[in-house]
């Protein structure tokens, strides 16, 4: 088991044909991912790396029965394929987009608080089951199957969290990045209950940052679920002056709950040890699992 | 991004908005000739830059008064301009640094009755647009906020069904306005919210909203933000951009599609990625040390981009020392150091530099870097990056 995806997990590609869908395709591909074909408006018919592309989401899921997509398509389209997909009703929908503008996630948010699909992102690495299934940009090489379940906001500090863990043999049962926009699919709550009730995994990494309150309401899920699975956190952007945007849309600190302070003390409330540094996440989980 | 006051009025104003005239200048004499050409007897001259406070800032040096003035005469405003114009105002929001005046609105001034709070934001726990009003405008939001939190009143706005003038009107009442304001105010509403849907805005807000001793409402002061990652479809609002309200290195940075935010610390950092590079920032601190900027060169970056990366690193007065760390996932770690043994004998390496590589092609990267006879120190992870490049810096300040 694993959450989200797994070796039968059958993914199609939005933006299939682009530089990004190509690349990022073949890699998955290659990873051992059962990518099953692609959309690319006008492109119907052909064949790209060997699989069929379509025009629409409607075709691809109808000829493919897919169980997921991912969306690689430019920030101006890129919420217009989000629910083009949500109306071809696709279980698991995944958007590494980076830019798209906030009042477009707005509709987006409409649309999928009206239907069944899960969205992870948009502006996220993707999810990984290691050595099953990659969906998304992060490199495969550095994962390695095991028990570690990880859920980020950031893309570079998940893949510093997966390296810490694969190093001390620990490895991975999925890891989800959730995206540094302020609006956006599944937040930590929606994947913590999945890793809490994931028989395969036996402990967490929770990676956050600035602004919002997402970790504050992933603090109190956790404490509430009584889980007996041991949970580091991580908090970026302790040092951040406040006002200013820190790269991610929604890591700007603008009012009291949302500072890096008081996503630690709330998690710390809720047992989650936090790492002493982004270099120790690794070490910590695993002082916790050997005690 | 954000803009000027008479910018974003302007912008108001062509979506319904009342409010006063104005005319903007660069000059005394222009001030001069700007009264003279609007109604009444009082006229009001505001210092225009991207910060609160005005009124109540000082500028630097001798001065008789703050960024916003009255005055009774086109003469008036000619000296008050002649008084505000190139020096430096410091607001609560600008920091002692302040900021230079380099251009001024002059409006007809207005017989005020009352003064409310009017703005729309997206709240991101709600997941909305959503309108915040109060009956008491003309002071800090934030000072009312705390201490009198039950005079706001917030409304989120439906996607699906956008603004209904029925909220505006359930606002207007329950901001204090009767009789024949209630309906005006929806008018202000519509205009405010056609404004900040159709330009991506991210911030619309009018205060103080008032109502003149005629009994009408009147927009005397406007502030309006926009979704950065919505101005590609808004040609015109980026043409309203002002370099001289932007951090130069900022600039320089966007150009080149770079995330950076200047800092006040030394040493100089180059991260893929948001939150790794606050995790840099963060662990640099915990080593007793303080970053010069965050620095996100993005996932896909090319040579040219890092090289920029580094050139404006480098150029930086206040960097005693650069830290390198990409984590590679579609960033491959032989094309950063490629770029960074480019840029380093381009611009040449004057302060101790540490490379920190990980993920895709890190021994090509690694191997480059050690056969370019670059002083760089290598360092193994996050942590060692860390403590190398701080004991680097504090070594040659001995020194």
């Amino acid at each position: 088991m694993s959450i989200l995806v797994d070796k039968d997990t059958k993914v199609l590609v939005q933006g299939f044909t682009g530089a990004h869908g190509t690349f990022h395709s073949e890699q998955a591909i290659a990873y051992g991912t059962k990518v099953v074909g692609g959309v690319t408006p006008g492109r119907g018919g052909d064949t790209h790396l060997g699989l069929p592309v379509f025009d629409t989401m409607e075709q691809a899921r109808a000829a493919t029965h897919a169980d997921a997509t991912v969306i690689y398509v430019p920030p101006p389209g890129a919420a217009d394929a989000i629910i083009e997909a949500i109306a071809a009703e696709t279980p698991l929908i995944i958007c590494i987009t980076e830019g798209i503008p906030v009042q477009d996630m707005l509709r987006v948010r409409e649309a999928l608080d009206r239907s069944t699909s899960l969205l992870v992102g948009p502006n996220c690495p993707g999810v990984i089951t290691p050595d099953a299934c990659k969906i998304g940009i992060m490199p495969g090489q550095i994962h390695r199957r095991g028990g570690v379940g990880i859920v980020s906001r950031s893309g570079t500090l998940t893949y510093e969290a997966v390296a810490q863990t694969s190093d001390l043999g620990l490895g991975q049962s999925t890891c989800v990045g959730i995206g540094g926009d302020p609006i956006k699919g599944m937040d930590f709550i929606d994947v913590l209950e999945r890793f809490v009730a994931d028989p395969e995994t036996d402990s967490m990494i929770i990676i956050g940052e600035i602004g919002g309150v997402s970790e504050i309401e992933a603090a109190q899920f956790l404490r509430d679920s009584r889980t007996k699975k041991p949970v580091v956190g991580l908090v970026a952007g302790i040092t951040a002056p406040p006002g200013r945007r820190m790269g991610h849309a929604g890591a700007v600190i603008s009012g009291g709950e949302e500072t890096a302070e008081a996503k630690i003390e709330a998690m710390r409330a809720a047992g989650i040890h936090i790492a002493p540094s982004p270099a120790e996440m690794g070490r910590t989980l695993l002082s916790l699992l050997e005690g | 991004m954000n803009i000027h006051e008479y910018q974003a009025k302007a912008l108001l104003k062509h979506y319904g908005m009342n409010v006063p005239l104005g005319v903007v200048v660069h000059s005394p004499g222009e001030a001069r000739d700007a009264a003279k050409t609007l109604p009444g007897s009082v006229f009001v001259v505001k210092a225009q830059i991207h910060a609160g406070g005005r009124g109540a800032g000082h500028f630097l040096g001798e001065s008789s008064g703050g960024g916003v003035r009255l005055v009774k005469t086109p003469e008036e405003a000619k000296a008050a301009a002649y008084d505000m114009l190139d020096r430096t105002l410091v607001t609560r929001q600008t920091g002692p640094a302040g900021r230079v005046v380099r251009r001024l609105y002059v409006e007809a001034g207005c017989a005020i009755e009352r003064e409310l709070y009017l703005s729309l934001l997206i709240d991101r726990v709600a997941r909305r647009i959503t309108v915040v009003a109060s009956d008491a405008g003309g002071m800090s939001i934030e000072n009312v906020a705390e201490k009198t939190p039950e005079r706001i009143y917030k409304v989120p706005i439906d996607p699906a069904l956008g603004l209904s003038d029925y909220q505006s009107r359930d606002i207007a009442v329950k901001i204090g306005l009767k009789g024949q304001l209630i309906r005006e105010f929806a008018q202000v509403m519509r205009a405010a919210y056609t404004a900040f849907t159709t330009l991506d805005a991210a911030l619309v807000e009018i205060n103080p909203l008032v109502v003149t001793k005629e009994g009408t409402l009147l927009a005397l002061d406007a502030k309006m933000g926009f979704d950065d990652n919505g101005l590609f479809r808004h040609k015109e609002i980026e043409e309203l951009r002002d370099p001289n309200e932007e951090d130069p290195r900022e600039r320089e940075a966007a150009r080149f599609g770079l995330s950076y935010v200047g800092l006040e610390g030394t040493i100089g950092c180059m991260v893929n990625g948001a939150g790794l590079a606050m995790a840099t920032m963060d662990i640099i601190h915990s080593e007793g040390e303080s970053p010069a900027n965050f620095l996100d060169v993005g996932g896909g970056a090319s040579r040219e981009r890092v090289g920029a990366a580094f050139r404006i690193l480098l150029g930086d007065p206040s960097v005693e020392g650069v830290l390198v760390n990409i984590f590679g996932g579609i960033m491959r770690c032989d094309i950063i150091a490629e770029a960074v043994i480019s840029a380093c004998r381009e611009v040449g390496l004057k302060t101790p530099l540490v490379v920190r590589l990980a993920g895709t092609k890190v021994e090509e990267g690694l191997k480059m870097i050690e056969e370019s006879g670059l002083d760089a120190i290598v360092a193994e992870d996050l942590g060692d990056a860390a403590r190398k490049i701080v004991a680097a810096v504090r070594s040659r300040r001995v020194a």
